[in-house]
């Protein structure tokens, strides 16, 4: 009851709470797509197996670093060079660091797990290594990576909650100041509609990720 | 090889920066913590984590492994369907939904933390027995096995290495979940973070920071070790 | 014309996969290259379309050596087929088909029309097949589309590496028999990879058996089996081999031409003296224009008034021009006949095969054997 109260009378702050967190989410996962899809093309190539294993190997580690460590190790880092420790900056750094693994595995084991029989095929036929690349390789990785990219979602939009620690805006707000103040209407306001947006998301690209497969790879 | 020495490079950093701020005479306006502070709050954070953890392997397991029995099959979507929703709730989220309900001390955090751990360790022991390829549970019917020979066998051993993964997710998201877990009456590094936070003093954030990070790199490293250990020789990837 | 000179490869690994192999294949002609696993024959085929660089020789393509052309240009002019098949699930059927005329550039109209008319050509009907996804197709028609895909451009050469290997015999032996009709259709210049000496045989005009990274014979398939060069080539193409040969022999090579006929309607008395004279124990019965009646055999004329027509048998069957001699004696041993005649598409008498012609054409192939009576025959 107090918590329909509170979201009846702060909808246009939960409004706005909402849509920075979905800004801090837009900005660090696009960055985070742009980043992980072209590393994880450049470690798929040829030869660069070792180097391959180490970066996946470095991303994995980076995963298991709770985030609120992670921000602990950023601030210093990031006042050392003169850059805002708090903030919006740090959030989407530490976020960027979080989307890379899932984004980035799922681009090298699909690209490395295209059917060497058609990549034969492709070269037999006269494509160069590009448009193999970008005509069969990448054609039918999309699917696995827009996989990597929601599961990369799901998990910022639970970071980002931990983000307000450091100063960030978004749904993390009112459960931290809840919980600094026993304010349970305020908690549970948070905590919903944190989850709503995690499910959300999660549906959300969960359909596109279909709509995005290849039609030949349904079934 | 190189793996080797990017962990032992990660550690050394985390431990350096530890050793390197305890040994320090000041923070700004107050000490640092101290070794045997340190010690204690690392312990109570594997504590935590370890209640957590057997919880959720106690229930986990068994009911991940229910699931998939033939009678009780009927209640599998439901259950891993759940579990599959709760990994997609901010673990933030969990943990502070917890204040209100149960109010704020040690048990909710442990509580928040086993619900939290439970859902990897639920959906890996299903989905770990539930994948076994059919034929293979054929053939060993075929031979004359008996349904307790099977589960002990057959599926037992070829969802362990599933099930320990699952363990082993579980138990890092727990230790970063513990850290969150202090809001709510937990106890642990996590306590050193926040006083860090509240205070304004980064480097007492990084003196709880850096041996947290530690923490779950070492777990995740030794329960990878273990989970390695335990696939049998004939499943692993070259 | 396809040539190679000296081919050799040697693999990083130390492996001499292609030892110094020279040929020649002309234009239009399919070239087999048959030999056990392992003994080069994906290489060599993969060196002509440089997806396998050359160790030392060269491989020429009507006089141009293909190492000073663009390898890109050079493969989009060479269709290629492989066992894998290796269709792209993401592309429907027709744009798979397109493949290669899209990295040519063709406008949409024209590749449309040719995804069409390959379709066609493979049996497949356009308008069901063309939208359609390589999961939707079966094994017999995924493999159809891989063919048609690496005609794509209409190149004047094809690679085609065990193109219906991974598919059952049946439906194999159909896919062979529709691609001898299409290639007699298109003409193309094409090098085939098989270890399978029965399609070998029946596909190729020429046949390259290697062993070893070597070439030890090349020549027709019917050389090939006539005359073996070593042990090795006999043991591979196998005992069998006098089947095999009177698989790929026609009964035109084996028949008489223009044997001695009667009319249906001459006088038995005068057809009685000229068997006499020449002492024939049978003669073929003609109508109008040479047309197969039927036999006259010399017990069956008992008195002499009368014509042909009335004591002759009619005839129990005949093999039409370009049957092969397996057949033909099939057909022998069935009706239990000596002799067989010949008809073209009319019905209209070409010759005979006699039952001895036969033994003694068999004979010669087992010549190296010192004349061994062949079992095939009993
Ligand atoms: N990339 C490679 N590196 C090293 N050796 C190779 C390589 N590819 C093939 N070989 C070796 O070269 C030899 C010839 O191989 P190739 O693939 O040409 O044989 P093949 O006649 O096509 O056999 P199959 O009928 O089994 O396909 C074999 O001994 C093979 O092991
Ligand atoms: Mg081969």
């Amino acid at each position: 009851m107090e918590v329909w109260n509170y979201i009846n009378g702060h909808w246009l702050t939960i409004g706005n709470w909402t849509l920075d967190h979905l800004w801090l989410i837009f900005v660090s996962n696009s960055i985070a797509v742009l980043i992980g899809v072209s590393l994880g093309i450049f470690i798929a190539g040829k030869g660069r197996e070792e180097i391959a294993d180490t970066v996946l190997y470095l991303a994995g580690i980076m995963m298991t670093i709770p985030s609120l460590a992670l921000f602990g190790l950023l601030m210093p880092a990031l006042s050392a060079m003169n850059l805002p420790a708090i903030g919006f900056l740090p959030a989407v750094i530490a976020l960027i660091l979080y989307g890379q693994l899932p984004i980035l595995r799922n681009t090298y084991t699909a690209i490395r797990e295209v059917d060497p029989a058609m990549i034969e095929a492709g070269r037999g036929m006269g494509m160069t290594p590009r448009q193999i690349l970008v005509k069969i390789k990448l054609p039918l990785a999309v699917p696995v990576i827009m996989a990597g990219l929601r599961n990369a979602v799901v998990i910022n939009i639970g970071i980002a909650t931990i983000a307000v620690f450091i100063g960030a805006r978004g749904l993390g707000v009112p459960i931290f100041r809840g919980l600094r103040t026993s304010r349970m209407d305020m908690i549970i306001t948070g905590a919903i509609f944190v989850s709503m947006l995690a499910l959300i998301a999660d549906g959300l690209l969960a359909i596109a990720e279909n709509k995005l497969t290849p039609e030949g790879l349904k079934r | 090889m190189r793996r080797r020495i990017v962990l032992v490079t990660l550690l050394g950093v985390f431990i350096g920066i530890t050793i390197w701020i305890t040994q320090m005479d000041t923070l700004r306006y107050m000490h640092p913590k101290t070794y045997g502070d340190l010690a204690r709050q690392t312990w109570n954070h594997i504590k935590m984590v370890g209640i957590a953890e057997l919880l959720a392997i106690g229930v986990g397991v068994p009911l991940g492994v229910l699931v998939t029995r033939p009678g009780l099959k009927k209640f599998a979507t439901p259950v891993i369907g759940t579990a599959n929703v709760g990994q997609t709730i901010p673990s933030l989220a969990v943990v502070a939904i917890m204040a209100p309900i149960l109010g704020y001390r040690f048990e909710s955090a442990i509580i928040a933390l086993f619900v939290y751990s439970l859902l990897p360790v639920l959906r890996n022991s299903f989905t770990g027995i539930n994948d076994i390829d059919p034929a293979i549970i054929e053939s060993a019917k075929g031979m004359g096995m008996s349904r307790l020979q099977i589960a002990l066998k057959i599926e037992l051993p070829l969802a362990l290495p599933i099930i320990m993964a699952g363990i082993r997710t579980s138990t890092v998201i727990c230790v970063g979940t513990a850290t969150l877990a202090v809001l709510i009456g937990g106890e642990g590094l996590g306590k050193i973070i926040l006083a860090g936070l509240y205070t304004q003093i980064p480097l007492l954030i990084l003196q709880g920071a850096a041996p947290t990070a530690a923490l779950a790199v070492i777990l995740d490293t030794l329960l990878g070790g273990f989970e390695s250990w335990m696939t049998p020789r004939g499943l692993k990837k070259s | 014309m396809i040539t190679l000179e000296n081919v050799t490869k040697t693999y990083s690994d130390g492996t001499e996969a292609v030892k110094g192999v020279s040929f020649e294949i002309k234009d239009g002609n399919l070239c087999v290259l048959l030999g056990p696993s392992g003994c080069g024959k994906t290489t060599t085929m993969k060196m002509i379309n440089r997806l396998i660089p050359i160790t030392e020789g060269n491989i020429y393509i009507d006089s141009k050596d293909t190492k000073t052309m663009d390898e890109n240009e050079l493969r989009r002019d060479i269709g290629y087929a492989i066992q894998e098949i290796g269709l792209f699930p993401h592309m429907t059927v027709k744009d798979n088909i397109a493949t290669v005329p899209t990295l040519k550039n063709w406008d949409k109209e024209k590749k449309e029309k040719r995804a069409e008319e390959l379709l066609t050509l493979m049996g497949m009907d356009p308008d069901e097949f063309l939208e359609k996804y390589p999961t939707e197709l079966s094994g017999g028609q995924k493999q159809r589309v891989g063919v048609a895909r690496s005609l794509g451009a209409d190149p004047p050469i094809m690679l085609m590496d065990e193109p219906f290997g991974a598919i059952d015999p049946i439906t194999r032996d159909r896919l062979q028999d529709e691609f001898i009709n299409i290639q007699e259709e298109i003409q193309k210049t094409i090098v085939f990879v098989t270890h399978d000496i029965n399609e070998a045989i029946k596909m190729g005009d020429k046949v390259a058996l290697m062993k070893d990274g070597e070439l030890i014979q090349y020549s027709t398939p019917a050389e090939l089996l006539a005359a073996a060069k070593n042990k090795f080539v006999r043991d591979f193409v196998g005992s069998d081999r006098t089947l095999k040969s009177l698989r790929l022999m026609k009964v035109e090579d084996a028949m008489k031409k223009s044997p001695r006929v009667v009319r249906k309607d001459d006088d038995l008395s005068e057809v009685a003296s000229i068997m006499e004279e020449e002492d024939l124990t049978y003669l073929i019965v003609v109508e109008d224009g040479r047309k197969l009646k039927g036999w006259i055999n010399r017990q069956d004329i008992e008195s002499e008034s009368g014509v042909v027509e009335d004591v002759m048998s009619e005839s129990t069957g005949a093999a039409e021009l370009g049957t092969s001699l397996a057949e033909g004696l099939t057909i022998m041993l069935e009706r239990d006949v000596a002799n067989l005649p010949v008809v073209d598409e009319y019905g209209t008498l070409q010759g005979i095969v006699t039952f001895n012609d036969l033994q003694s054409l068999i004979g010669e192939t087992y010549t190296e054997r010192g004349g061994k009576h062949p079992e095939v025959t009993q």
